[in-house]
């Protein structure tokens, strides 16, 4: 909310710099988020007063007013069309800042010679001060501006920008944050004297009002004013409503805008001859019900919303906006203005369901109290009829059917202490929230509390702790640590797997990245080159921001693809990148399932490009070779398998399976899918389910010893047909208890072995815990595993 | 015979004297002390020659054969150290050429920051717990003290998960923030509580440089008798010395969050003005870094905790602007953009 400090200064003495009271406020909740200076830099620009006009000799369009400045007087060249004498103006001398009429440049007044005359000074219209866009004519000064005085101390104001938190619809009003000053600096407060004149005529003989639904308007208001005239406001208010971000009407909508923000407190006038019957009814609408608001367009209502209507349709939309059809307009006469009090939640949702944020709107949302439409109501009235003229009715209509009870609450010094850590005596205690106009009635060391009856968001103890907390202020709370004994702790495993995943993978060359978890059904769609089917269909957001933001992704690999392709552009080199985060698989009638996943992309050359190296490709084995270095590290037991993923190529893709469930997989990816990426190279892929893999993940290892008896080795060459794997043959091998380890060091097909049959050279290490092996017990055993090598897979040696 | 060994004697050491690389040293020690050298028979054949000559001629053979020893040792310790010599100055190579590559990888800036929070509240007791993304309406906001139509809800505009009840509500949306953990650790655990609640979060909102659909939260919460805002103060204040440095100063203001009461926000001193004022603070010299307060009754009670025995602290802060101001970076969208100029920076 934006508040000048000109129009705080009428209702209290500030006697404190204002950077000081922006900090005050800010501190104690009322964050000021900005504030301007009007007229900062109007130096040398005083307040003058015309006393002649003489013509240019040489021009018809220019004119020689003379400005008398009290001490001294000035002869200047004009151009504005809109001078006459006795106008006050502001003047300025050579020297002042100004803002040029047509470019909007800033620049320094110097003296000129116009049409041969020289002109020492000049007259200013309102965008030449910065004040606004109007460069019609020079600004006229009210009648009672003083000559010779300073603008900047005559116009001159500073705007606070506030940010007004929810709960202090109070503070959405200048009345408001005067008496938030006055807690803060104790000055008293002064609100406005509120009297007119009534005529004899009750209110009550000429408009009648029923409330339908109490339980979305409390209370209603209501006072009318015959023989206005419809005009232009004062310069004053429509300077203020402009400084406060509204446009100016006319003089009754701006005074209702005025005493909106000044009270706080929405008000809405109508022309009292176009309510039909004379009667105000405040009921919900009916469904599909139709009103044209003020701003021309027609709005279609539910029955979950509140409307102000005569006998016969709405003529407003209660609290958010008023009907065409009832809208005050040049030819209006008499006024009849609203002062209500209506349900927050209802005006919320209203608001919101037609999009219609408004002032009124945001005060009637936020929870203004019901006792605030007497004051506002009785202080628009009067402005209107200082401003419009005419006669108020005798009374107020006021249906009152929802009064709330400010209850009184208990507060002790020990419950202050016991929250705020701090001791405060009950005077303390008492002394603050008296400041803020709260009834104390002090008990030993407990006090009865009741909060005025603009306070909306006082409900209970703790509401008080923090009132006398932050007018007290914060920074007298101490700052101490925690003294509780430590609670104890049950780590999630889960954690602790993630944080040694993602070390492993740095550790391993590769780069974090995070991607967002809104994807589009077209991304996902190119991963898969086949069936063109998502089984099962992703979660999606019902109100997707952008296309490519709709759905809740399944699986990480195809942002990792996406990002590979986005880096391609500037990045030749090797490649590594991954993801660990969550997926989101649909659950019934439930929250979905959010597994972490690991996904890791590989692609490009092995190594940099480099003066010392080659350039071979990363490929199958290396995506392969992160995950079994990863699962060795985490001492799970896991076996690689044959795999059916339609994203990735045919024969080479396998399976992580961990205690006979596939978990991840390994491979390279489908051709297709790289291209539908827009991705040129080969690229390999690694994905693993952490939140499956970690009940086999061994927090513990159990030790090895470390063998006392020397090994003996020897190398195998085998010849197999091409379709048996390493893996049948290694486990045969490995099955023999003689047998320590076992390594492949070479596969070889072509000239020197059969069509159709591969050469595969293992090397064997025998070694036994107990003894150190013959030669002897070496040689019958490997006669043994190349029997069963023979007989189970058709392997010979290799002559 | 006495002549023979010291013709012998000094035709070796000549010899001796001329190798010069130890592998020579094997020929010649065969040579001169082997099994088949004169010496050894020399020294094999006195007894078959007369006891008085047999005397002098093995002291003297003795006296060669140590001799020699010696001398081959000095001789392999003179070369092994011309050896060492010459291999330390050893192949010269121009060490300005670039080395050979390990990759290297980097976590996340986003991920370095929120392992150094967590580091920083594991050691004040506090344990890391995390909850669902896509979260029911209730723990995101009505447990919050955010029931329907609340104007709260207005500034965390909501992305709500396209799935309806059979009464046709819409229920599920994606967390608007961390705290809706803090909702469920409250149904769950038993005091003493201390628990920080880091993840990703949710808005309805277009992305430019200082917004994002997604970003990083950390949620901080505390349930225990007698904790107090003091409590909450020196808890926040310890993270922000140790995360922002010592001599950064820290404010605390009276701020309104509708799961906490008194609510509180906490500001550091700009990082680029010092307090002064510029843009990046917009003008005031502080830059907010996060919401706190004391946990309200209300949200403990519907919990199932006890207000009139407990008091708790709960605290949220957003975790990307962190790695921003202490990189510099001024648009958000880098972070989830994932180039890799950028990433490889951290």
């Amino acid at each position: 909310m934006k508040v000048p400090l000109k129009w705080l200064q009428e209702h209290i003495d500030i006697t404190i710099p204002v950077p000081d009271l922006a900090n005050r406020l800010t501190m104690a909740g009322i964050e000021v988020g900005g504030r301007q200076v009007v007229g900062g830099n109007w130096q040398n620009i005083v307040v003058g007063q015309i006393i002649a006009i003489s013509p240019h000799p040489n021009a018809d369009r220019l004119t020689l007013p003379t400005i008398d400045l009290g001490t001294e007087r000035h002869t200047v060249v004009t151009g504005a069309p809109n001078i006459k004498v006795g106008d006050k103006v502001a003047f300025a001398y050579v020297g002042a800042e100004l803002v040029d009429g047509h470019s909007g440049q800033v620049f320094r007044l110097k003296s000129a010679k116009i049409r041969g005359v020289v002109s020492n000074g000049m007259v200013c219209s309102e965008k030449e001060l910065g004040i606004s866009d109007s460069h019609e004519g020079i600004m006229v000064l009210p009648t009672e501006a003083p000559v010779s005085a300073l603008l900047a101390d005559y116009l001159g104001d500073v705007i606070f920008d506030l940010e007004i938190t929810p709960n202090r619809p109070d503070c959405l009003s200048i009345i408001g944050i005067t008496r938030e000053i006055s807690a803060l600096t104790g000055q008293d407060l002064h609100l406005p004297q509120v009297s007119y004149e009534e005529s004899t005529s009750p209110i009550y003989q000429q408009i009648s009002i029923e409330i339908v639904a109490p339980d979305l308007c409390p209370r209603y208001c209501a006072s009318l004013i015959t023989g206005v005239k419809i005009a232009e406001s004062p310069k004053w208010i429509q300077q203020r409503l402009l400084a406060c971000g509204m446009r100016p009407i006319n003089n009754i909508v701006d005074v209702t805008n005025y005493v909106m923000l000044e009270y706080g407190q929405p008000l809405h006038a109508f022309d009292y001859h176009l309510i039909r019957d004379k009667k105000i009814i405040v009921r919900r609408a009916t469904d599909s019900e139709a009103i044209v608001t003020l701003d021309g367009v027609e709005r279609v209502l539910s029955k979950n919303m509140l409307v102000i209507a005569d006998k016969e349709r709405a003529v407003a939309i209660a609290g958010v906006m008023g009907g065409a059809n009832s809208e005050v307009s040049e030819q209006t006469t008499s006024i009849l203005l609203e002062s209500a009090n209506f349900n927050p939640a209802s005006i919320h949702y209203t608001g919101r369901t037609l999009r219609l944020p408004s002032e009124a709107c945001m005060r009637f949302e936020r929870g203004i109290r019901p006792e605030l439409t007497l004051p506002a109501i009785k202080r628009a009235t009067q402005l209107i009829i200082q401003l419009a003229g005419g006669e108020a009715a005798k009374g107020l209509a006021d249906i009152y059917p929802g009064k709330l009870e400010q209850k009184p609450i208990l507060l002790s010094t020990s419950h202050v202490s016991r929250v705020l850590g701090v001791k405060f005596s009950l005077d303390q205690i008492v002394s603050a929230l008296t400041s803020l106009g709260f009834d104390c009635k002090t008990k030993e060391s407990e006090v009865w509390v009741t909060a005025p009856y603009w306070r909306s968001d006082i409900h209970q103890a703790v509401d008080l702790i923090e009132e006398v907390a932050r007018i007290t202020g914060y920074d007298k709370i101490p700052a101490t640590m925690l003294s509780q004994p430590l609670p104890r702790q049950n780590p999630k495993p889960i954690l602790s797997l993630k944080q040694k995943v993602r070390r492993s993978l740095i550790g391993y060359g590769f780069q974090e990245i995070i991607t967002y978890s809104l994807t589009s059904l077209e991304i996902l769609n190119k991963l898969l080159p086949e069936s063109h089917t998502l089984e099962p269909m992703p979660l999606r957001v019902a109100n997707p921001m952008t296309a490519d933001q709709e759905y809740l992704r399944p699986n990480l690999r195809a942002n990792l693809l996406a990002v590979l392709c986005a880096n391609r552009r500037h990045e030749d080199g090797g490649i590594r990148l991954f993801e660990l985060g969550r997926v989101y698989l649909p659950g019934q009638n439930n929250l979905p399932e959010e597994p972490e996943v690991l996904c890791g992309i590989l692609s490009g050359p092995r190594l940099e490009k480099s003066w010392h190296s080659g350039s071979e490709l990363l490929d199958f084995f290396d995506a392969k070779g992160v995950m079994e270095g990863l699962l060795n590290q985490l001492g799970v037991e896991s076996s690689f398998e044959e795999s059916s993923d339609e994203s990735l190529h045919q024969s080479k893709q396998a399976a992580i399976v961990i205690n006979g469930n596939k978990m991840g997989v390994v491979g390279e990816l489908n051709p297709k899918v790289t291209q539908a990426f827009e991705i040129g190279d080969t690229v390999c892929l690694f994905e693993i389910n952490l939140t499956a893999l970690l009940p086999f993940t061994t927090s513990y290892k159990i030790f090895q010893p470390i063998p006392r008896f020397p090994a003996i080795l020897r190398d195998l060459a085998l010849v197999v047909d091409t379709r048996i794997t390493h893996q049948k043959v290694q486990n045969i091998v490995k099955s023999f208890p003689l047998v320590s380890e076992v390594s492949i060091f070479d596969v070889y097909s072509g000239e020197q072995v059969p069509p159709g049959k591969k050469s595969l050279a293992y090397r064997i290490t025998f070694q036994l815990p107990s003894h150190t092996l013959t030669d002897e017990e070496v040689n019958r055993v490997q006669e043994q595993i190349l029997d069963k090598l023979s007989s189970e897979l058709g392997a010979t040696l290799r002559s | 015979m006495l002549k023979q060994l010291e013709e012998m004697e000094s035709s070796a050491l000549r010899e001796l004297e001329d190798i010069n690389r130890i592998k020579g040293l094997e020929s010649w020690q065969v040579r001169y002390l082997g099994k088949k050298s004169e010496l050894t028979n020399i020294l094999r054949s006195l007894t078959t020659i007369p006891l008085d000559e047999r005397k002098t001629v093995g002291a003297y053979a003795n006296k060669v054969k140590v001799n020699l020893e010696n001398s081959l040792g000095e001789k392999r310790q003179t070369l092994r150290e011309a050896e060492l010599a010459v291999s330390a100055k050893g192949e010269v190579i121009d060490i300005t050429l670039p080395s050979r590559p390990f990759p290297v990888g980097h976590l996340h800036p986003i991920t370095q920051t929120l392992y150094e929070i967590c580091d920083i509240f594991v050691s004040m007791g506090f344990q890391v717990v995390e909850g669902p993304e896509a979260e029911w309406d209730y723990y995101n906001f009505e447990a919050l003290n955010i029931p329907e139509e609340h104007p709260a809800r207005d500034t965390m505009s909501t992305s709500w998960i396209d799935f309806e009840t059979e009464s046709g509500e819409r229920p599920m949306l994606l967390r608007t923030h961390t705290t809706s953990v803090t909702a469920r650790i409250i149904e769950t655990m038993q005091p003493p509580i201390r628990v920080v609640e880091p993840g990703k979060v949710y808005r309805y909102e277009a992305s430019d440089a200082t917004h994002t659909p997604m970003f990083y939260q950390i949620d901080g919460f505390a349930v225990d008798r007698g904790i107090t805002m003091a409590d909450l103060k020196g808890t926040l204040y310890e993270f922000a010395r140790r995360f922002f440095g010592e001599d950064r100063k820290v404010r605390f203001r009276c701020d309104y969050f509708p799961f906490v009461e008194p609510g509180v926000e906490m500001a550091i001193e700009c990082s680029v003005c010092r307090g002064a004022g510029c843009r990046l603070c917009g003008n005031s010299g502080w830059i907010e870094i996060l919401g706190a307060g004391m946990t309200h009754p209300q949200v403990l009670e519907r919990g199932g905790l006890d207000p009139e025995i407990y008091t708790s602290f709960a605290f949220g802060m957003g975790i990307d602007r962190l790695p921003m101001l202490r990189y510099g970076i001024d648009d958000i969208r880098l972070l989830y953009n994932s180039d890799l100029r950028f990433l490889r920076q951290f």
